[in-house]
């Protein structure tokens, strides 16, 4: 379904972010990229969005393809015609707008009949933005914004949704919950997923298939489950050592083999 | 007969408040739609103006003809300058837009005349010229229909942005360009409508301003003249406009009766700055304006 062949995104002319990097997804699935702060994984998804233009980022090397098409050059505005939506990373839910001026705009593009169909689609998914439909989206919770902005993405019909950190800065119970809402939608909506975490822990749980980036590149990808298995991400992604206790001179040897790696 | 002289000040402040609304709510407009203030507006109302008085002076049109002539050259003007000096700053400074519009504003002030020619010319619009009397009320005409047309059209573009789904989508886009673009909104085909209701707006301004005081370059300064009715209402509040307007007009006017046959004239000039002032130190944002959101 969507296809990054090789790419490579220059901010500003200058600054090399991501340096020819491929991924795939698969249509029906949850795909995830994993990586730390600063490792392009947000650029990743820009670069299949359409964003990169308004922070003067171009992909200047390799190709994105969605069902076959080139999209590397399209305008935002454009992908979501294509049927890309990106949630962006800290929610950006409209602070003025209520939860329900979010959802009609986020279904800006689709005709009022399918976008009032949508509305009561994302109200079953997300009770709870039911409830809170007339409320300013700014003084919802965290919790309820990271709803109210997925909720807001599944109103243009998309075929596949981006999330960028879907569990920053929300309550263990709160991740869980929404989590469990999107693997409800990609069993019973079919809605691909593409998910960028930080968290490896729940990303690798919820998703099919993996990559691990850094430094604007993959430097590992494979099957969740082959992925929860692996060595170095248990060690640095997932927290789980072999049981001793490691010296600051072993770090520095698993620095040295990540770097071989990349 | 002191009551009378109270509430005839008060009426016809509340006339002309209605019609500094009309022309603040261009401020409005364009704030909420790009985050940008448009100090040209004063000027668009006074290009509207001159564009109808001298289709009608200069090439004899019967009024309505010119007044379909004004609209049409607005649309069309505004749809240009959007195009060709306002959407390249898109992504820059808001400052960087605020300073283009002054530059605008001074070319036009200066442009205006020169095309026009700088003579006053009225607007003969076909009302009569009899003030009407009601009761204790003694309005002007043109001030009765200035506020009839400001009240309409704050209906008619309030329900259009609260409630119609392109105003949903036009508040979006004042809320971040950047997540609108992400929602598949042509963010740059908001900006023109903006900047076209802009124009709309200031042909409406300028026809009952134009009709009522005459049309020259001193209608440019009505920009300035309406700041505090924006300021007072808040920057982006269609009832903050109507409310600030009509307070600006009755202080204006009770200032001009109560105050100015003491020291000898102009009190009204300045009362709405000490008012705007006074109020932004109780509410920085506007009596109606959107206070900032911070989640605690």
């Amino acid at each position: 379904m969507l296809k990054l062949n090789n790419v490579e995104v220059i901010y500003d002319g200058v600054i090399l972010v991501l340096r020819g990097i491929s991924i795939e997804v698969e249509v029906g699935s949850i795909t995830t990229v994993l990586g730390a702060n600063g490792a392009g994984k947000s650029t990743t998804l820009k670069a299949i969005s359409g964003q990169l233009k308004a922070e003067r980022g171009e992909v200047t090397r390799g190709t994105v393809e969605f069902e076959g098409a080139r999209i590397d050059h399209l305008q935002a505005h454009e992908a979501v015609q294509m049927g890309i939506v990106q949630v962006f990373e800290g929610r950006r839910v409209f602070e003025h707008l209520t939860g329900e001026e979010n959802l009609i705009a986020g279904g800006h593009i689709v005709s009022t009949p399918v976008m009032k169909r949508n509305m009561e689609l994302v109200y079953e998914y997300f009770p709870r933005l039911y409830e809170r439909r007339e409320v300013q989206a700014g003084y919802l919770s965290g919790g309820e914004q990271q709803m109210l902005a997925i909720g807001r993405a599944l109103m243009s019909d998309p075929k596949l949704v981006m999330l960028d950190e879907p569990s920053l800065g929300l309550a263990p119970m709160i991740i869980e919950e929404i989590f469990g809402i999107i693997t409800k939608l990609n069993e019973q909506e079919k809605t691909t997923f593409l998910v960028v975490e930080q968290n490896a822990t729940l990303a690798l749980n919820l998703a099919k298939y993996g990559y691990v980036m850094e430094n604007g590149a993959i430097v590992l990808e494979g099957n969740a489950a082959a992925l929860k298995e692996n060595a170095d991400i248990k060690e640095f992604y997932l927290g789980i050592s072999s049981g001793e206790k490691k010296s600051f001179r072993d770090v520095k040897t698993y620095r040295r083999r990540k770097r071989w790696l990349g | 007969m002191e009551w009378q002289f109270f509430v005839e000040l008060v009426t016809n402040g509340m006339l002309t408040g209605l019609m500094y609304a009309l022309v603040a709510v261009g401020f409005v407009l364009i704030y909420k739609s790009t985050d940008a203030i448009n100090f040209a507006q004063g000027e668009f109302c006074m290009i509207a103006a001159i564009v109808v008085a001298g289709a009608i002076k200069l090439y004899g049109f019967p009024v309505w003809v010119a007044i379909g002539t004004g609209l049409l050259f607005m649309l069309v003007f505004n749809w240009g300058l959007e195009r060709v000096v306002l959407r390249p700053m898109i992504g820059r400074p808001v400052v960087a837009i605020i300073m283009a519009t002054i530059g605008l504003a001074l070319m036009f002030r200066g442009l205006g005349p020169l095309v026009f020619g700088a003579e006053t010319r009225p607007i003969p619009l076909p009302i009569p010229d009899q003030p009407i009397i009601w009761g204790p009320f003694f309005m002007a005409p043109i001030d009765v229909l200035g506020a009839v047309i400001s009240i309409g059209f704050m209906a008619v573009f309030g329900w259009f942005f609260m409630k119609s789904r392109k105003g949903v989508a036009m508040r979006a886009v004042a809320d971040s360009h950047q997540v609108s673009m992400a929602m598949g909104i042509n963010v740059e085909r908001y900006f023109v409508l903006a900047w076209m209701l802009a124009g709309f707006v200031a042909l409406l301004g300028g026809l009952v301003w134009g009709s009522a005081i005459g049309v020259d370059t001193q209608l440019a300064a009505l920009g300035l003249k309406v700041f505090p009715v924006v300021i007072l209402g808040g920057l982006d509040s269609i009832v903050g406009v109507i409310v600030g307007g009509i307070i600006v007009g009755v202080v204006e006017a009770i200032s001009a009766g109560y105050i100015d046959p003491f020291v000898g004239g102009g009190t009204k000039d300045f009362t709405p700055y000490v008012l705007m002032i006074l109020v932004l130190m109780v509410r920085p944002y506007g009596i109606f304006g959107k206070p900032i959101i911070e989640r605690i």
